[in-house]
């Protein structure tokens, strides 16, 4: 469903990403780990071209999305992107971020929309907060919203930057709740997260980056238990230390 | 003070009107809206242009910006005066020009306005959108601007009042705006300068002051829209929900 073909960026002379070659298959849920500035953002970003690359392919259901810049609106509503900040619009309701996209890019008409939206807060955890405006949610609240928000455009593709990094420590587990429902229901997923136990449970697979490459792709069982690369191997003897 | 009010007090509020032509406050009150209203779309392209992606619109914007504040606005009043009929056949009336003059001027530094607020509306929000798939232009109407514009309140309100009061030079080119009224009163009376340039003042002092509250009551309205109103206390209510163990 995804491809990664030989993908290379550069920031300046600083390479981010160094030849990545993956694959995510329909209905995977695929975790992104690694320590901080490894590229795994960078990687993910790069997926609905956020993020511009400089070498290689990268394909959404057999679609190039560095190719030209003609069908990437129509590419990108079908890739709902979770972003570490939240980034809901803080001019509008809850009810109306969640309606925003389908209303404007997909055309949908008011009445539609709004039951859509109100369907999708509800399965999120907050239809009694359609009329709240965003800046009265907590964090975690809306990060929900901004999963019903990407939701909404019914992409067969959900991308997470570090969800819940952003979050207090007893709002994460309310984020993460949602991402495992929405695994369950067989959405195809890439999550770059810290939340290792999420990993554990959820992802199909990991993918271990550092200095910009995929390191090591495995398993969580095998990742956790007997990684291969020395470096994950580190990686996971840290985290266990604290 | 209150004589010369009460003689005149019509007068510098709608000019000869309806013997002759509206003038007066009157006047300047329309001229200052129409500037006002013509300007505003104006300086929201000038904005839009100036953070451009494409170089040429990027210094096209930037040209018209840069030669604008670098001239007097009376040069700008006298050249459109003088210039415009010369170019065109056609003869235009001082109010004409004094728009023309203002629009001009006035798209420069709002558009610098704008161009502030866009910048500053933090990159996240752009990003939301567009990976949502919004093009340029529905990520600017329905996201940026929106947020950029009332962002910028205050300062658009300050250009607003200085096209209110910029409008007093009018009075050079002939129209009979409420300096000029003040002017023949003060040529008619011949003694009394001071007061009358007082009530003038005091003149526009009502009018950009109604203004300011006008717009501090806008910024109120849709500041408490944005946080809500009635304010709640969110975290509580959600503290609650986890202790009750309650499904979410």
């Amino acid at each position: 469903m995804i491809e990664f073909k030989n993908v290379n960026k550069w920031y300046g002379e600083y390479q981010a990403l160094c030849n990545v070659n993956e694959q995510v298959a329909a209905g995977e849920v695929v975790v992104v780990c690694g320590p901080s500035g490894s590229g795994k953002s960078t990687l993910i970003r790069t997926v609905n071209r956020l993020e511009e690359i400089q070498d290689g392919n990268i394909l959404i259901s057999g679609e190039e999305v560095h190719a030209s810049k003609k069908n990437l609106n129509a590419l990108r509503s079908r890739v709902g992107f979770v972003f570490q900040q939240f980034n809901l619009f803080p001019h509008m309701s809850v009810l109306e971020n969640v309606m925003i996209g389908p209303m404007t890019v997909l055309n949908r008409n008011k009445t539609d929309a709004a039951k859509t939206a109100r369907d999708l807060l509800a399965k999120v955890g907050l239809g009694h907060k359609a009329d709240a405006m965003p800046l009265q949610l907590s964090g975690g609240q809306q990060q929900r919203v901004a999963i019903a928000r990407a939701l909404a455009m019914e992409p067969p593709v959900m991308l997470f930057d570090e969800p819940t990094s952003a979050l207090d420590p007893e709002m994460v587990g309310e984020v993460l709740q949602v991402m495992k429902d929405l695994a369950s229901e067989g959405m195809t997923m890439i999550c770059v997260t810290h939340e290792m136990g999420f990993a554990r449970e959820v992802a199909d697979r990991i993918w271990f980056m550092d200095a910009g490459q995929v390191l090591e792709r495995a398993a969580p069982e095998d990742f956790f238990t007997a990684p291969k690369h020395p470096r994950a191997a580190k990686f996971i003897s840290d985290i266990r230390a604290h | 003070m209150l004589d010369i009010l009460h003689d005149y007090g019509i007068m510098l509020l709608i000019g000869q009107y309806p013997q002759g032509p509206l003038g007066g406050l009157a006047l300047t009150v329309i001229m200052a809206l129409l500037a006002l209203i013509a300007s505003f779309p104006l300086a929201v392209l000038i904005g839009l242009a100036r953070t451009s992606t494409i170089a040429p619109v990027r210094n096209i914007a930037m040209g018209y910006t840069y030669v604008v504040r670098a001239i007097p606005l009376l040069l700008l009043i006298f050249w459109t005066y003088f210039a415009v009929p010369l170019i065109t056949g056609y003869n235009i009336s001082g109010f004409i020009t004094m728009i023309v003059a203002l629009v001009v001027y006035e798209g420069a530094y709002l558009g610098e306005v704008v161009r502030a607020g866009i910048n500053a509306v933090p990159k996240g929000q752009v990003e939301a959108a567009r990976a949502m798939g919004m093009s340029y232009w529905q990520c600017m109407r329905k996201i940026v601007l929106p947020q950029a514009l009332f962002n910028m309140l205050p300062s658009i309100l300050n250009q607003f009042i200085m096209i209110t009061k910029n409008t007093s030079l009018a009075y050079l080119i002939g129209t009979q705006e409420v300096t000029f009224a003040a002017y023949q009163i003060n040529n008619q009376l011949l003694t009394q300068p001071f007061q009358v340039y007082a009530l003038l003042a005091g003149f526009y002092f009502v009018l950009c002051f109604s203004l300011s509250r006008l717009a501090k009551w806008l910024e109120h309205t849709i500041d408490r829209k944005r946080l809500g109103a009635p304010r709640i206390n969110v975290a509580s209510v959600e503290a609650n929900q986890v202790l009750a163990g309650q499904p979410k």
